[in-house]
């Protein structure tokens, strides 16, 4: 938003340029809706809700994540509780095989379309890597449902290794614009984790990579974040807000406000008119149930059912009837495939 | 049989005073301590459930 430019017609320039055009805003226009005072959210959520009706159509993609290996995490991510260099309550430990075919069963009968396997760790080993081939087979003779992984920083054997297995989505956030990122992790750089995405993308995986909003971050580094993920042009942006996680260095930080998080889901729409938004962690905290179904009509169009990964969501049920109460069709498999 | 839990299953300390913000947690938060004997337990989530275990006093599922 230029400083001569009234709220209203900045809004008709982002209408003109992302409904009509279907090009995402730039840095400063995307700061321009961070910005914007909150009589004009709804305005702003109703222009995103047309760009995602547009561009992405009206289905929702519903997915579960579950968590191969939890805790014990070598990396120092200041908002995380797997991580081993914290005092958190959270222990390490594994999923056994058949519990996580069992967990991909039941995700799918809530009508999701993809199943994510997550591991706390810097990146995979050989046993880890052994154990995700092991679990995509399980999971593959015994359910329908697309198989993401979340393992990490990849080296491009392990990336041709899980394209080769069928995997058909990777997702490795960036987690906040490369400018605030030493200040959120110091044992590995930005850097690294976009190459590890180049990777991905190379091996003709689907590219997830979102991040968390919250983590102290300016709103100008949150619009530097919005465009950064729109030059990676990611399949999947998982959208998180910061849930202050005990023990962890960022555990006592402010749980962001409800009319800012949907400002945000907005304005990372409107960098990302052509991508899935997902309602990720944290939606349960900053926006509740009233706030969860502005953001469904404000630009979002998927959400994770059910828990996260050392965290409760809401009853996967409460999200299908939502969908359902809105109007929403879920993204069928056989469109995804 | 009811037990009788003396330890707070968020923080791990004694159901002494307060636990209100700990009583908040709990409802996006499985139970991270046993209730009985106040040991960090192993916590598994997947999309519908959870699992904690203690290694003295079992395991409990939500």
């Amino acid at each position: 938003m230029t400083t001569i430019e009234s709220p209203q017609d900045f809004l008709a320039r982002a209408r003109a340029q992302v409904l009509d055009q279907g090009v995402g805003l730039n840095q400063d226009d995307v700061l321009g809706v961070l910005q914007l005072g909150d009589e004009w959210v709804p305005d702003v959520l109703a222009l995103a809700h047309d760009v995602r009706m547009k561009w992405c159509g009206p289905t929702v993609e519903v997915e579960g994540i579950v968590s191969l290996k939890t805790g014990g995490c070598p990396e120092d991510c200041h908002f995380c509780s797997q991580s081993g260099q914290f005092a958190s309550p959270v222990r390490a430990v594994w999923l056994d095989i058949p519990s996580l075919v069992e967990a991909a069963k039941e995700t799918a009968l809530t009508g999701a379309t993809e199943f994510c396997i997550v591991a706390a760790v810097r990146g995979p080993d050989k046993k880890l890597m052994d154990q995700i081939g092991q679990a995509v087979k399980a999971i593959n003779e015994a359910v329908e449902i697309n198989i993401s992984c979340s393992l990490g920083m990849l080296t491009p054997e392990q990336a041709h290794e899980l394209s080769a297995m069928g995997v058909h989505r990777y997702n490795h956030n960036l987690e906040t614009a490369r400018s605030y990122f030493t200040n959120v992790v110091t044992t590995h750089t930005w850097d690294e984790r976009w190459e590890t995405l180049r990777l991905v993308h190379a091996e003709g995986m689907e590219v997830c990579c979102g991040g968390i909003v919250g983590l102290g971050e300016t709103l100008e580094q949150r619009a530097e974040f919005a465009v950064q993920l729109a030059e990676l042009n990611p399949a999947e942006v998982p959208l998180n807000f910061l849930n202050p996680r005990p023990g962890t260095p960022f555990g006592d930080l402010e749980v962001m406000d409800g009319k800012e998080a949907l400002r945000t889901i907005a304005a990372f729409r409107l960098a990302l008119p052509h991508t899935i938004l997902r309602f990720a962690g944290g939606r349960e905290l900053t926006l509740g149930d009233l706030g969860a179904q502005q953001g469904m009509l404000g630009g979002i169009n998927a959400v994770i059912v059910g828990n996260y990964l050392t965290t409760l969501g809401r009853p996967a049920a409460a999200d299908i009837d939502m969908l359902l109460e809105l109007n929403m069709p879920i993204k069928s498999l056989t469109k995804t495939l | 049989m009811v037990v009788k839990e003396e330890f707070c299953t968020q923080c791990g300390g004694e159901l002494e005073g307060s636990h209100a913000e700990c009583a908040q947690a709990a409802e996006l938060s499985p139970p991270r301590y046993c209730g009985e004997c106040g040991r960090r337990m192993q916590v598994q989530v997947t999309p519908l459930h959870w699992q904690a275990r203690c290694s003295v006093h079992g395991e409990i599922v939500g």
